[in-house]
């Protein structure tokens, strides 16, 4: 009907054809960017050392030329906040990045084998899901993971990724299984199979296409979510500590400040804040976009 | 077109069960769902057989076994003589390009996230060895076009196509490896009516330029008649009538068949205060658990204690015409031409 | 029946049919735009009368029944114009919970799904003793009593037993019976069918349609089957209204219909459908595919599908031509279609 002005259009390219007409999708791109440019070069923002500890300037407030103040230890409430935003990128992202991985995998296998491999899945998953992540945290971190005394700051990432992927992918097994059970249903998946394709070809063409949109969405939100677990874990003392640089840190280090010298708490705490909203947001959209209610 | 040419396909006693299982990690079988049970007949190279009977008859079922997506419990699909329900691994990749399918649903068969191109060229890349690779562009497009679609739009995805325009793709992906049979399972159902008489007469058209075999399976049976030449009757898994179209649909010999094509709306009203309908009584038994003897006696006005002691066998009997007909008092009715 | 209506309350120009859908316009604001989905459709009904809605997908022909019952979702829906007459009384003016009256008791509706129209939650018998809980306020006992009834005279097997099953218990067919009798509980004097028999098999949808007939029979109900099956149609219909993009392409008693159709979609209709009593026909294929309501075809919605396109089709939209008292055609060019000389 329409030959001429109809293009080849997939849909994906619907997805983002009704993306960029959403306001919240811009406000989330660009603080995303923003964030990530924070975390990439800092010292855009700040020529400031984070680290430089000037102890006679504790809890000084923000001024002129400390726009944040200083902390407890008379470092600059600016410059160490800017810097944190790297850290808690770097553990949401790679901690998102193991949970799709463990999760993804295991909810592939447990949908296209099904039978007992599934239920075996299935109820490992349910095992994890019942302990409380806090708990699941203090057990892990305090027990089974003691860090010897001089950590550097990778292995004190490294061992706080691990935690929260471990504790977190049965949710995305969960998503990636049901994704993969409902395309494996789909005729198109019957139609490969009549035509001889073997399963390599049936997963990676057929259901992992079809599978990755609730996955999407769902590791998007989840990066925001796991900075909230860091600093919460941070805040704990079970999570990052020094020498990171983080917003949990730093919240946890001035919590007893908090009517003296509020600064040093409340500047993090917003970031945090606004970092954890910028995920949970910019998911929102994408799942907006390809809700197919809305088409 | 009725003269009998090679068979191209055998199938024998063909059976499957579903297995009705309880327990959450140990799974117990309690019972089976017979959704075929012991279906034979055979297919010949151009001809049209149709397959029509109500939904759970297990006509889905057996378009699936056909094509060894599932396993029979037991019985043979002979392709050319050999049996694709035992072939595995290589060969029953090969055996695959000589049976092919359409299918019900034009919105569901075919993926959302490729291209027309990539999906009616898929089979070349299952099969690399059918076209060498810098043919198959030209030869999706030649097979578009084959199917009435233009063959400048192998770019597009199927959401941008109409229901029928996608049945067209689907077709066409079912031709691409040149196979003698294709299994037709509901391919206008769901299609507008003006638009079920495109894709019926590109069906037939098909046909006669490849010489190919269709098993064509329908709930429809208007649909049917137009289409083939030779038809079975399915209920509750058996075959209870089988012969050429106009056997089954003018001189039907199993009451199920008979009360079946009453039921059928004629479109013109003439007459129609004459026309005696054959009401059955009740819903279709459960496949899990059907009655003893013949399946259909719990809804035939003829049945009679034999018909509950005794399975009547798909065989030629007195009164009831040159063809087979399952049914201890098969007896020839026209009940469709009745003013 | 329904005294509350005042009989001076409608506009007093129709016809005095029982139900009259008079030049209703129905839109729907998409993000993509104006769906023109019913484009001024008119049609009656009388009490007794059965009059059958022929049309395919997108045709207009449920949106029209679903803004008569007034269950159409407004918004995305919008009722743009035109007037739907109840024994006189324009419905679309009426406030809501006099419209609720008269959903039910004057005109009730049944649907092409029946498991998804019944809630899954409650036994069959409870919903349909809630209609007479609710409009006749009957106590808990009386209501499943005649529930038990209702149930018996649509032919439910073991109704005492079954009147405490869910939905889900139930065969498609028996869903559809349950549904029936939700619908003439309340005595509704026109009853709208959608798709009634779609999704059922063939020796059921013969036992729902000699149901249907009875019912009407007993109660002189008037009778709004929508359908796309040219089959059904002809068994019941009296006459038959053809819808083609949101407009009424022809009107005509059942038996002219069908042997001098005078609009051309009706004659492809007809001619491309196969028939179980005949062996070997020609099927003729209607080209092209149904309109895209956001984009409709200029002129005439049929001309780009029409093998009697003239210039006139593409520019003008054709009026509903009356060719004889009871017969119309929205067809410039109806006296070729019905000589049969394409052009």
């Amino acid at each position: 009907m329409s030959e001429a002005n109809e293009k080849t259009r997939s849909l994906w390219h619907d997805t983002w054809d009704i993306l960029k007409r959403r306001k919240i999708f811009w406000i989330s791109l660009v603080l995303l960017v923003l964030f990530l440019v924070m975390a990439a070069f800092p010292t855009l923002f700040t020529h400031k050392d984070p680290e430089f500890a000037e102890l006679a300037r504790s809890m000084e407030p923000p001024s002129k030329d400390a726009w944040f103040g200083f902390d407890l230890q008379g470092r600059d409430v600016y410059a160490r906040t800017i810097y944190g935003a790297r850290t808690s990128i770097i553990v949401g992202t790679l901690a998102t990045l193991g949970t799709v991985l463990l999760g993804g995998v295991a909810g592939v296998i447990a949908a296209y084998r099904g039978r007992w491999i599934d239920s075996l899945l299935s109820r490992v998953g349910e095992m994890f899901l019942g302990v409380p992540y806090v708990l699941g945290a203090i057990i892990i971190l305090g027990t089974v993971a003691p860090v010897q005394s001089n950590p550097t700051k990778t292995m004190i990432m490294g061992v706080v990724i691990i935690v929260l992927a471990v504790l977190g992918w049965p949710v995305l097994m969960r998503i990636a299984r049901s994704a993969v059970i409902q395309a494996k249903h789909q005729d198109y998946v019957q139609a490969a199979r009549a035509l001889g394709a073997g399963p390599f070809r049936i997963i990676f063409k057929h259901l992992l296409p079809n599978s990755l949109a609730p996955i999407l969405v769902y590791s998007t939100i989840t990066i925001g979510s796991y900075i909230g677990a860091e600093a919460t874990l941070s805040l704990l003392g079970i999570g990052l500590r020094s020498p990171v640089i983080s917003w949990g840190i730093a919240i946890a280090d001035h919590t007893r400040y908090i009517r003296t010298g509020a600064h040093a708490m409340l500047f993090p705490a917003a970031f945090l804040s606004l970092c954890v909203l910028t995920f949970v947001m910019l998911g929102e959209a994408v799942r907006d976009a390809l809700d197919p209610k809305l088409r | 077109m009725a003269t009998p040419s090679e068979v191209v396909l055998e199938v024998r006693d063909l059976v499957k069960h579903f297995p009705l299982t309880q327990g959450i990690l140990y799974k117990r079988q309690i019972g089976a769902i017979k959704a075929v049970d012991g279906i034979s007949f055979d297919l010949h190279r151009g001809e049209t057989l149709g397959i029509v009977g109500e939904s759970g008859c297990g006509k889905s079922t057996l378009a699936k076994l056909l094509m060894a997506l599932e396993r029979p419990t037991s019985g043979k699909v002979l392709v050319q003589g050999k049996d694709i329900a035992a072939a595995r691994g290589s060969e029953l990749k090969h055996m695959r390009r000589n049976i092919q399918m359409v299918m019900q649903d034009p919105y569901t068969s075919l993926n959302p996230r490729m291209t027309v191109g990539d999906i009616v060229g898929e089979p070349f890349e299952i099969h690399s060895e059918v076209v060498p690779k810098g043919d198959r562009r030209k030869r999706v497009q030649e097979l578009l076009e084959v199917v009435g679609l233009n063959p400048d739009h192998i770019n597009r995805y199927p959401h941008q196509f109409s229901g029928g325009q996608r049945q067209r793709i689907g077709i066409a992906r079912g031709l691409a490896l040149q196979p003698e049979i294709i299994i037709c399972d509901e391919p206008v159902s769901a299609l507008d009516v003006s638009i079920q008489a495109q894709v019926m007469n590109l069906l037939d058209g098909l046909q006669k330029e490849f010489n190919l075999a269709y098993i064509f399976i329908a709930h429809d049976l208007s649909v049917v008649r137009h289409i083939s030449d030779r038809v079975g009757v399915m209920y509750l898994g058996k075959m209870v009538e089988l012969g050429k179209d106009t056997e089954i649909y003018d001189q039907p010999s199993h009451p199920y068949t008979q009360a079946l094509l009453s039921a059928v709306p004629v479109p013109d009203p003439e007459g129609r205060e004459q026309r005696e309908r054959i009401i059955l009584q009740g819903d279709p038994p459960s496949p899990a658990n059907p009655p003893s003897g013949c399946r259909f006696r719990t809804r035939c006005w003829k049945a009679q204690d034999i018909c509950a002691e005794q399975e009547p066998l798909l065989e030629i009997r007195a009164n009831a015409g040159d063809h087979p007909s399952a049914c201890h008092f098969a007896e020839s009715e026209d009940v469709v031409h009745v003013n | 029946m329904i005294e509350v209506l005042p009989e001076s309350a409608g506009s007093g120009t129709g016809s005095g049919a029982l139900l009259e859908v008079e030049n209703l316009h129905v839109e729907f604001h998409t993000r993509t735009g104006v769906a023109k989905a019913v484009n001024g459709v008119t049609y009656s009904v009388d009490a007794g009368e059965t009059l059958a809605v022929l049309g395919e997908s997108g045709s207009g022909k449920s949106v029209t029944a679903q803004t008569i019952m007034g269950i159409l979702d407004i918004p995305p829906g919008k009722i743009a114009g035109g007037a739907i007459r109840f024994r006189g009384v324009d419905l679309l003016k009426l406030p809501e919970d006099e419209r609720r009256k008269i959903r039910g008791e004057g005109i009730a509706m049944i649907f092409q799904d029946a498991l998804s129209a019944l809630n899954p939650v409650f036994p069959v018998g409870w919903q349909i003793a809630e209609m007479f809980r609710i409009h006749r306020g009957m106590s808990r006992a009386d209501a499943k009593k005649k529930a038990i009834e209702l149930m018996d005279r649509v032919r439910i097997p073991a109704a005492k037993d079954r009147v405490n099953d869910f939905p889900h218990q139930f065969s498609g067919g028996m869903r559809q019976r349950i549904m029936i009798a939700m619908s003439i509980a309340l005595d509704p004097e026109v009853l709208i069918a959608d798709e009634p028999t779609t999704a059922l098999d063939v020796t059921v949808q013969a036992q729902i349609m000699e149901l249907l007939a009875e019912l009407q029979r007993d109660s002189n109900m008037g009778l709004i089957l929508i359908t796309h099956d040219l089959g059904v149609v002809a068994d019941v219909a009296d006459k038959i209204a053809v819808m083609y993009g949101g407009r009424i392409v022809e009107n005509a008693p059942v038996h002219e219909l069908y042997r001098n159709p005078t609009h051309p979609y009706t004659k492809g209709l007809l001619e491309s459908i196969p028939r179980v009593d005949l062996k070997g026909q020609e099927l003729y294929a209607i080209k092209g595919m149904p309109p895209n309501l956001l984009q409709m075809p200029t002129g005439c919605a049929f001309h780009p599908r029409c093998p009697y396109k003239q210039e006139k089709c593409v520019s003008e939209v054709p009026p509903l031509h009356t060719i004889s008292g009871t017969r119309s055609s929205a067809c410039h060019f109806w006296r070729e279609v019905l000589d049969g000389d394409a052009q």
